[in-house]
């Protein structure tokens, strides 16, 4: 599968007044033509920074891209200059935020705010431009579309709008979309309308997305591979099935025992993740989540653990994957769910630096 | 729109009903006459000029007949200037304020608000620091040491603009300068605040996100929502600018409402104090009319109560 974008080894840090924050500290992942990648990860793992470099849309200062490359297209986006990047926002790269009842421009008709994509990066008219926001509004499943152009966003609901934003966000056409937590602000079934029209455009579209959630309930159906943050670096990432059936790190264990699963009528309560992130002005010398892991062992706190091949696509940073380290037993809930993946290696490999 | 309009117009009358008779009131309990002074009047005098000007009669009448008379736009003798009426006093003197206002409006409004969109993009630089160190000295200088000061440099030394008087354009330029730098300052801080206010909304990184420059994002998407706070102050800072200032038109010696103002409270002439407190009133009324009509056209989520859907 051909490489839409490939992130590598990005830093990203804020100057603040308590000093240094390392938000993103080492980020490496690629998206592929046509498919969803899910970021998940509790709130301050450095999801929406990632994707606010990927835009290059970090606030400079505090913000800073320190390290890395963000290869779209074969092109280092880090390089680019202000005037190219505006070239590519909004037409090859769309999207879209959390917040749609702040994400629109309240004194702008919501026509207006879809047309100036079109004329800023297609170049039409002002009539064919609103030809084709009316368009566009059909497409993302408003009604009456001709009426919605001329209305504004305080006329919109929430689910409304953020069908505005999506249409915003791909009204030319762009190769990649970056959703980031795009339904965490509304409610449930108004939620599962909005994974659905995404989907359904990408079939049409054949957009790749990448989608920030924290919620990885909705992951399992909206995302074709799955990255798992936690301050501010990837700790594992894998197909869906491999996160899903055959997780290796202990963050991701815990992430997933603390998800209510439809399946599983017996209502025990979930198993929230004790403790709290690290704080990322002073990044712990060994594993970030070594504090709050019930599995550590000594050298999670004194060494960073390397990244460990356990298929093709599947990738964990625990010491746990070490030939030397002892078997263990993941929580009940996640024992459950394991299966045998046929795709795995015989054994985990150690990844070298370079690559 | 028009219902709307007209219910304002009703609550303006009311307001202004409110105002006659809160002025009318409190200016009878106030110690003192018009014809109370250093000089002792003989009482006979005094009479006769009570009888003349009707101050003789119950209150109720009084009250009444002013009313009346208001209604018909009819503002009185003035107790002080013999033989002009009120409405002489304000047909003279308020074109000549009017016309200063204005242009001190335009100074204030148009620089006050560059002043602030520059700071403001330019957050926490030196252009920022400048303007608002700027509007700092214009907030805080008293407008009667700034028109000394132009006065001194601009016609004194430089002789640019004659000193004073009320002659021609060059004779209205240092005076509105001078009656415009605190509300230019005032303008310059409120516009760089609420602009950076504005900057930080999640719907100008949308706009960013979309590709759209600068220049794009600060024209289309910042400065007509920054503004909003800009146009709630105008109403009653025009009101104020164009009655005219007191202490300007003294220094500059202007032949303007203001000073009519402050000479009829302190010689107690009851009838100019009216009849320009009932002109404040109806210039501030409209001001603010005008202001709320203008707030419905910027900011689509007022809808102007009783008006139709999108205008
Ligand atoms: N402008 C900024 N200035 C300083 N620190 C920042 C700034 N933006 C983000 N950070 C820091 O970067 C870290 C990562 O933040 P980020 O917003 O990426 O988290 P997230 O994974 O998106 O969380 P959430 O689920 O809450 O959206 C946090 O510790 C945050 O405090
Ligand atoms: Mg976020």
């Amino acid at each position: 599968m051909e490489k839409l974008l490939e992130v590598k080894n990005l830093e990203v840090s804020f100057q603040t007044y308590g000093g240094e924050v390392h938000a993103v500290r080492g980020v490496s992942f690629h998206v592929n033509k046509g498919e969803t990648l899910a970021i998940v990860g509790e709130s301050g793992s450095g999801k929406s920074v990632t994707s606010q470099a990927i835009m290059r849309l970090i606030p400079t200062p505090p913000g800073k891209i320190k390290n890395g490359q963000i290869l779209f297209n074969g092109e280092d986006l880090v390089q680019k200059t202000d005037k190219e990047m505006e070239e590519i926002r909004g037409r090859d790269i769309g999207m879209i935020f959390q917040d749609p009842m702040t994400s629109l421009n309240p004194t702008m008709k919501v026509g207006r705010q879809i047309m100036e994509v079109l004329i800023k990066h297609q170049k039409m008219s002002h009539a064919a431009a609103k030809e084709r926001a009316i368009e566009l509004l059909r497409l993302v499943g408003i009604s009456m579309p001709e009426k919605r152009v001329n209305q504004y966003p305080h006329e919109f609901s929430g689910g409304m709008r953020q069908r505005a934003m999506i249409a915003i966000a791909l009204a030319s056409n762009p190769k990649l979309l970056i959703a980031d937590e795009p339904t965490t602000a509304l409610d449930v079934t108004i939620q599962a309308q909005i994974l659905e029209l995404m989907k359904d455009l990408q079939k049409k579209l054949g957009t790749s997305i990448i989608f920030i959630t924290h919620d990885l309930g909705v992951v399992a159906n909206m995302a074709d591979r799955v990255a798992v943050m936690y301050a501010g670096k990837i700790v594992e990432m894998g197909t869906v099935d491999e996160i899903f059936y055959d997780p290796r790190h202990p963050y991701t264990w815990g992430l997933l025992a603390s998800m209510p699963s439809l399946d599983s009528d017996d209502k025990k309560e979930l198993a929230a993740i004790p403790g709290s992130p690290p704080d990322l002005t002073n990044p712990p010398k060994g594993d970030a989540f070594a504090p709050r892991n019930p599995y550590a062992m000594r050298i999670d706190f004194e060494q960073e653990p390397p990244m460990f091949k356990i298929s093709d696509t599947h990738y964990a940073a625990t010491w746990l994957l070490h030939p030397d380290a002892p078997k263990v037993e993941p929580p009940e809930a996640v024992k459950k769910r394991l299966r045998k993946l046929s795709s795995n290696y015989e054994k985990p490999i150690l990844v070298k630096e370079s690559e | 729109m028009l219902k709307y309009i007209g219910r304002r117009l009703l609550y303006m009358l009311l307001s202004l009903f409110l105002i006659i008779t809160a002025t009318f009131f409190l200016m009878r309990a106030a110690p003192g006459g018009p014809f109370s002074g250093e000089k002792q009047l003989p009482p006979e005098i005094e009479k006769n000029l009570n009888e003349f000007y009707g101050l003789d009669r119950p209150w109720y009448e009084q009250y009444f007949d002013y009313l009346i008379s208001i209604a018909q736009w009819d503002f009185g003798p003035s107790f002080k200037y013999k033989g002009q009426t009120v409405n002489d006093l304000i047909n003279n003197g308020f074109p000549v304020s009017f016309f200063l206002g204005m242009e001190a409006l335009f100074i204030a409004v148009g620089l006050g608000i560059l002043l602030g969109i520059i700071a403001a993009l330019n957050h926490n630089k030196w252009q920022d620091y400048g303007a608002m160190v700027f509007a700092v000295m214009g907030i805080s200088v008293p407008s009667f040491i700034m028109a000394s000061f132009l006065q001194y440099v601009l016609a004194i030394k430089l002789g640019l603009f004659p000193v004073a008087r009320w002659e021609s354009f060059m004779h209205s330029v240092l005076p509105a300068l001078a009656l415009a730098t605190t509300p230019m300052a005032f303008i310059a801080r409120l516009t760089r605040s609420s602009m950076l206010e504005v900057l930080s909304n999640d719907y100008i990184r949308t706009a960013k996100a979309k590709g759209l420059s600068k220049f794009q994002i600060t024209v289309r998407h910042t400065i007509r929502n920054a503004l909003l706070p800009v146009v709630s102050y105008l109403g009653p800072l025009s009101a104020q600018i164009l009655t005219g200032s007191f202490v300007i038109e003294k220094i500059f010696g202007i032949p303007g409402l203001g000073s009519h103002f402050v000479l009829s409270i302190s010689n107690r002439d009851y009838t100019t104090i009216m009849g320009v407190t009932v002109f404040y009133g109806i210039i501030l009324l409209s001001a603010m009319l005008l202001v709320d009509i203008a707030y419905g056209l910027i900011d689509p989520r007022i809808k102007l109560a009783g008006g139709k859907k999108g205008e």
